[in-house]
């Protein structure tokens, strides 16, 4: 029961997607990067603002909107929906819950516009699900901060235009002496020390920071010093809606490919789709991604209503990215040996898929968030 | 019931561990990400006897049986799934010739292929029959004292690098009993191969398409009797899935021995991931399911060392449940290293893709069941 601008959305993206992203995917990958030209499509869509006002020059979407945009974008290339997640939420979702209307006009509207793409510098070497742990150090100065330090793991700083790092402002405060801070990517010492060759996620950029003295102007603390750790958990809501509904989206975009396969390959003399354990495999998958896509929903229509959804973005992150695994993994068996090539999209959105339990808080960590509203 | 294995066998662990360790650890990565087969180690494997495990030793094979195969394959894997599989292939296709050739034919050429001078494939698998291997399409025609090949071969693991072609073609009517199994050498005229599949994994190994266009060989090259084909490459699986279970056994036990270390050395909220309770039972879980998986596999091959009657089934029921379980325990492992599991600085993701094939190919694990089931339901 989507609203007509719902449906709306979710066509272009799905018309984006199909167009635009699925026919390069192996081309981005191949050449680990995603084009510019992406960043401006997505923008002229509004997908890089998504759910910004627009009176901050956003689209102002609603939650189910975003999520119905990002499953479509992430069936079209995973990698581009982790860019246009991390851009969305938690990089955009910062800044309007906690800048100044000073620095949402300076940063937050081009952004909102698409002018650039946003990163998200929360973790550390030491420092991943524990993200209390950081290293970083922003010791104040005249008129600013000097931060030294570094960050494992940053989607998108390669190509992205500016970034909201976490740092340690008060050593003996714990949780309570982190602080945010706004950087742009080409300011000095901020430093790319290298890029990770993973698994999947090829075209997305996943950066290990240096900072070296790198010095950031008063004007560049986000909210209250000592604030900082509250600001990293705060777009986790919509962080989480948003890494589920990348997962449903890759898994669909597995599922569909898999199902159209079946009913056109034949062994024993009849399309594989008739034998009972290809057609009953296909019949969980989709009922899996029927339940995860509801989870999904059900947690973006509490966001839109205004009421907090910690537990159900959660369990929609928990679930809709463990069974995207399974999903992308019954899609790879379904195509038997052709499933294990690269000619076929299969094995590549399986690749892209898994990191989906892992980053923005492992399945252990929803667990324990999960835990943590019953206890 | 003896759960140990022999001092020989021991003794035979040791080399293939030692072996694994120093000539294929320290270029594993390497040879995963610049797709390099590595042939030179192959035949030094083979120098070791792993080349004709259980060949015939009057041509050079080692005379072993498929208990000490697993174990030399277990060793293997846990270095390099992609290229111990490659081995294994190899000594199916071998064994083939060992078990069933005529002594002319065998002379002619499983000393070569023992020693690994000649590198075999296998070839079944067609583009249009996959599981339904038995309707493969594959010609040879009787032309004098000639057949000639006509069809093409999809997936063959090897293909443009092997210099022997184990190859199943249909010399009679349809179904597994118009088949028979020929050797076709590299270079034969008509014989050509497609351009290299681009996959998941199996990086250190070639896989192609290989094709027959009118390509001559003498019936001579025949393994076993005419018709017997089919009976070949399915004796030929029941023993190369057992080691393909045992390459699953391997990587799994590697990634479970990289992530003990992990975890204790790895910390988060103040100690480390060992101090975790759900992560401890995720370890034990693990490592539960990898014992069950091993348990079956060396019953499988014990059961075809005895050539006991329900060995095929046993066989399927290993290569099914241990290269399911091989692949989540990998799954589970990368997932305990947390986003440096998703890197290719570590090992697990190389695993996670060598692995993943393993429950598809040498039957799919459906066809498992289906072997399986069709042996209970007609006992
Ligand atoms: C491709 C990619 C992109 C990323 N993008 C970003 C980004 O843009 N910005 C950013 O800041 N970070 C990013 N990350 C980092 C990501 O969020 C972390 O990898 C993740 O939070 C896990 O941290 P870790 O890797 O340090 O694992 P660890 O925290 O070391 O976890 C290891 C294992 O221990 C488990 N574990 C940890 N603590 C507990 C506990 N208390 N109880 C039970 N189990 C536990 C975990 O579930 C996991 O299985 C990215 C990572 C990857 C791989
Ligand atoms: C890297 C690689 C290397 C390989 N090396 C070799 C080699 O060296 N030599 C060789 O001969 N072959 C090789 N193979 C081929 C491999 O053995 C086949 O891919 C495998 O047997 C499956 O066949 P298929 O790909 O045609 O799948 P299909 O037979 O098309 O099967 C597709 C799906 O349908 C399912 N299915 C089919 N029939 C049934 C049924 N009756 N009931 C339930 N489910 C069913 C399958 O399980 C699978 O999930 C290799 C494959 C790969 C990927």
């Amino acid at each position: 029961m989507l609203t007509e601008e719902q449906q709306l959305i979710q066509d272009m993206a799905r018309n984006f997607a199909n167009d635009i992203l699925k026919p390069k995917a192996v081309e981005r990958e191949e050449n680990h990067e995603i084009e510019e030209s992406v960043r401006r499509q997505l923008a002229e869509l509004g997908f890089l603002g998504m759910t910004i006002d627009p009176e901050w020059d956003g689209a102002g979407a609603d939650y189910v909107s975003y999520a119905l945009a990002l499953m479509e974008v992430a069936a079209g290339d995973g990698a581009v929906s982790t860019m246009l997640s991390v851009h969305n939420a938690p990089f955009l979702a910062i800044l309007d819950k906690f800048a100044s209307d000073a620095q949402k006009e300076k940063w937050m509207k081009p952004a909102a516009r698409g002018e650039f793409i946003g990163c998200f510098a929360l973790t550390e070497a030491h420092a991943g699900s524990d993200a209390s742990a950081l290293r970083t150090r922003a010791v104040k100065t005249d008129g600013g901060y000097i931060i030294n330090g570094s960050k494992q793991f940053i989607s998108s700083a390669r190509i992205g235009g500016a970034t909201i790092l976490f740092a340690v402002t008060d050593p003996e405060a714990g949780k309570k002496g982190l602080s945010a801070f706004y950087a742009r990517n080409d300011i000095k010492g901020f430093n790319i020390a290298g890029v990770e060759e993973k698994m999947g996620q090829m075209a997305s950029d996943t950066c290990a920071l240096q900072f070296d003295d790198m010095f950031l102007p008063d004007e560049n603390l986000i909210g209250k010093e000592g604030q900082g750790y509250g600001i990293a958990l705060s777009s986790l809501e919509t962080g989480r809606i948003g890494i589920a509904s990348q997962s449903v989206g890759m898994a669909q975009a597995a599922f569909d490919y898999a199902l159209a396969y079946s009913k056109e390959r034949t062994s024993f003399g009849k399309p594989i789709f008739e034998h009972q354990a290809v057609q009953f495999r296909l019949a969980d998958a989709d009922t899996k991604l029927e339940a995860a896509r509801q989870l999904i929903l059900h947690a973006a229509r509490m966001k839109d209503a205004g009421i907090p959804c910690l537990r159900e973005a959660a369990m929609a992150k928990l679930f809709a990215s463990e069974i995207a695994e399974e999903v992308c993994s019954a899609a790879i068996q379904t195509l038997g040996g052709y499933g294990y090539l690269r000619e076929y999209p299969v094995e590549k959105i399986y690749r892209d898929v898994r990191i989906c339990q892992i980053y923005e808080g492992t399945s252990d960590i929803q667990k324990i968030i999960i835990a943590r509203q019953m206890a | 019931m003896d759960f140990q294995l022999s001092e020989e066998q021991i003794a035979i662990q040791d080399m293939a561990r030692s072996f694994a360790e120093n000539e294929m650890m320290p270029y594993v990565e390497e040879w995963d990400e610049k797709k390099i087969f590595p042939v030179d180690t192959l035949r030094a494997a083979a120098d070791l006897g792993l080349g004709g495990i259980y060949s015939d030793p009057d041509y050079g094979g080692s005379g072993l049986g498929r208990l000490d195969s697993v174990v030399i394959f277990e060793e293997l894997a846990a270095a390099c799934p992609s290229t111990a599989a490659f081995l294994s292939i190899h000594n199916m296709a071998s064994w083939m010739v060992s078990q069933f050739a005529s002594d002319t034919l065998k002379s002619k050429y499983l000393p070569d292929m023992l020693s690994m001078n000649k590198i075999a494939s296998y070839c079944l698998t067609e583009p249009g029959s996959g599981s339904d291997a038995a309707a493969l399409r594959s010609t040879a025609e009787l032309d004098g004292d000639e057949y000639v090949l006509n069809g093409s071969k999809a997936f063959i693991s090897g293909a443009g690098r092997s210099d022997v072609y184990v190859v199943m073609v249909r010399t009679g009517d349809e179904g597994p009993k118009g088949i028979s199994c020929v050797i076709v050498e590299n270079g034969t005229e008509g014989l050509s191969f497609g351009a290299q599949e681009r996959k998941m994994g199996w990086n250190s190994q070639p896989t192609a398409q290989v094709q027959f266009d009118n390509c001559r060989i003498p019936v001579s090259n025949r393994v076993g009797n005419e018709g017997d084909g089919f009976k070949i490459a399915m004796a030929g699986l029941d023993g190369g899935r057992l080691n393909i279970a045992a390459c699953s056994i391997g990587a799994a036990r590697a990634s479970i021995t990289a992530t003990i270390q992990y975890m204790n050395e790895r910390k988060q909220f103040g100690k480390p991931l060992a101090a975790f309770q759900a992560l401890q039972f995720r370890l034990a879980d693990m490592a539960t399911e990898l014992d069950a998986a091993r348990l079956m596999l060396h019953r499988g091959a014990t059961s075809l060392d005895n050539k006991i009657p329900e060995a095929t089934k046993h066989c399927a029921m290993a290569k099914r449940f241990a290269t399911d379980v091989g692949f989540n325990v990998v799954n589970e492992a990368l997932q305990l290293h947390g986003g440096y599991g998703y890197l290719r600085d570590f090992p697990l993701e190389r695993y996670l893709r060598d692995l993943r094939v393993h429950q598809i190919l040498e039957g799919t694990n459906e066809i498992m069941r289906v072997i399986i089931a069709r042996a209970m339901l007609q006992e």
